[in-house]
């Protein structure tokens, strides 16, 4: 497939705490390919999330090589779309406003590119709704359906559906993979959901604690849609877990197990 | 699991809407009744009170008579001609204080250095009472319109500067970082992130500005005027015409109650996308 767009290499990160210096990220490597699909699985205090927010220019203060595209990473920017934890809509927007943002709906492109991206994230009926009307797993609909709209070379979720319920959060992983596979937009989604990290990733990077470190990367050779009760799943579903069950106290979530 | 989803979250404003549409106007007008209620058996205490002659008519003149008063001033347009002056002082003054205020909010607001640098003053100006200031600025600016308007100015500047402040200060640092992802420029932070986001206290400082507008008014009318509301209370005040003063009061009241309606129905319009705590029996 195509080269390698996004390219991290011997990448360290220390935290200066009032108790010492604390490491957070130690050497680590990654490369993802355009359109590829990535989940990055740990326990708290991994580094998985600080990993995320320094590809996505959100934290500039590292030490090592961050390339996107073989460029260096500046500053945040819409080629990184980023999913918080939180929906983070504007709540005095409606939906669709909230999908334009800074946009103007006004401009006829602008207008086609949002009713087509409400329709990709099943909001159709919504448009007009503020985000106090809108479940959990609408409002994260919305934040997705606003990076997208900036057509972003590579989408970057940290712990999207962390705050769901187990049926949602089923429910938006397939609508995510339903969007990935329309739109072939490179995903770097990080998690603590075991299940999450199988169920979607065509690779799982298993990422460990004190210091972080990338423990294994496990590619997941699995057509989609997967089927979480399957042989061959719940044996990659074990693979993973052993990673973890190496290192004392993996507060890992085991995942609803649907 | 679509359909599940959409069916526990109807709009809101439609589920709103079908649980109140058949008994609206019935609890409107419970509300309305509510509302009068306390003033009506008031009314009508001191009325019959005053008829059975335990009042004295000097100190406390009966509603009727207040009526009276009002309807005669009111048809010989004395009382409109002295509304006319004090709303003109009183909307020029706002303009003037609460204009500046709004700026000075925004502008300390957005900077912590200007913040360091006039917030401390601003601070100090802020509780000088208008009966401690007004024999200085009659003093500098003499007795006509310049001071009073800049009295009702300082008035009215202080609760919009606080509020306006304030309110930029509280814009959840959350949404700064989404607004950063979406590489808003720096215009678009201010007017598609802070000030919507501050918009509720923006409005508060409004509706207290436009309050102290008022009492601003009162004072510098009563300074030395020989026009206005609060020259009417004045005079008559000076001449013991207790109902006149009543009427003054009166009139001071609906107006202000006027202009807070007016500013609160613009903020309902405005911010119908919040989500906050009405109490706890509201329907």
């Amino acid at each position: 497939m195509a080269a390698e767009m996004l390219v991290v290499q011997e990448l360290n990160k220390t935290f200066a705490t009032p108790t010492g210096d604390v490491i957070a990220l130690n050497r680590i490597g990654l490369q993802v390919k355009q359109g590829e699909f990535i989940t990055i699985i740990g326990p708290s205090g991994c580094g998985k999330s600080t990993l995320l927010k320094i590809v996505a220019g959100l934290d500039t203060r590292y030490e090592g090589t961050v390339l996107l595209n073989g460029k260096p990473i500046d500053g945040p920017s819409i080629e990184k779309g980023f999913i918080f934890q939180e929906p983070r809509l504007f709540p005095w927007l409606t939906v669709e406003k909230n999908i334009a943002a800074n946009l103007s709906l006004r401009k006829p492109e602008v207008r086609k590119r949002v009713d087509e991206l409400i329709e990709l994230v099943r909001l159709k009926g919504f448009e007009q709704s503020y985000p106090r009307e809108l479940s959990g797993g609408m409002a994260q609909r919305v934040a997705i359906a606003r990076a997208l709209l900036r057509s972003p070379d590579i989408l970057l979720l940290d712990e999207p559906f962390g705050a769901l319920d187990a049926f949602t959060r089923s429910h938006m992983q397939e609508v995510l993979l339903d969007i990935w596979q329309k739109n072939r937009t490179t995903m770097l989604f990080v998690t603590h959901d075991l299940d999450e990290a199988v169920f979607l990733g065509e690779r799982v990077v298993i990422m460990n604690p004190r210091p972080g470190h990338i423990r294994h990367i496990l590619p997941i050779n699995l057509p989609y849609p997967r089927k979480r009760s399957g042989n061959a799943f719940q044996e990659l579903r074990h693979r993973v877990l052993s990673e973890f069950e190496k290192v004392e106290g993996p507060d890992i979530d085991e995942g609803a197990g649907i | 699991m679509q359909q599940a989803e959409t069916k526990r979250v109807v709009p809101g404003h439609i589920r709103a809407e079908k649980r109140r549409q058949p008994s609206r106007f019935s609890i409107q007008s419970v509300n309305l009744l509510l509302g009068v209620l306390l003033p009506v058996i008031l009314l009508a205490v001191w009325q019959i009170a005053g008829m059975m002659g335990k009042l004295n008519p000097t100190l406390l003149p009966t509603p009727g008579v207040i009526v009276q008063e009002f309807v005669s001033l009111a048809a010989s347009g004395e009382l409109l001609r002295h509304l006319g002056v004090s709303t003109w002082r009183a909307v020029l003054g706002f303009l003037l204080g609460g204009g500046l205020g709004l700026a000075a909010g925004l502008w300390v607001g957005f900077s912590y250095k200007t913040e360091r640098l006039i917030d401390p003053s601003l601070q100090m100006l802020r509780t000088l009472p208008h009966l401690a200031v007004a024999p200085l600025f009659i003093l500098w600016f003499g007795f006509d319109e310049t001071s009073k308007i800049l009295l009702i100015a300082k008035g009215a500047f202080f609760p919009l500067y606080v509020n306006t402040f304030l309110g930029i200060r509280s814009v959840d640092g959350k949404l700064f970082d989404v607004a950063r992802v979406l590489q808003f420029s720096r215009w678009q932070m201010i007017s598609k992130l802070v000030l919507p986001a501050s918009l509720p206290n923006i409005f508060l400082g409004m509706r207290l500005s436009i309050g102290v507008a008022w009492l601003g008014l009162v004072v510098a009318e009563m300074m030395g005027s020989s026009s206005g509301i609060g020259f009417l209370i004045n005079d008559a005040r000076y001449f013991s015409i207790t109902s006149v003063v009543f009427v003054g009061i009166i009139v001071f009241a609906l107006v202000g109650k006027l202009t807070d309606s007016l500013v609160k129905l613009l903020e309902r319009r405005l911010l119908r996308w919040q989500d906050s705590y009405k109490g706890g029996d509201a329907s």
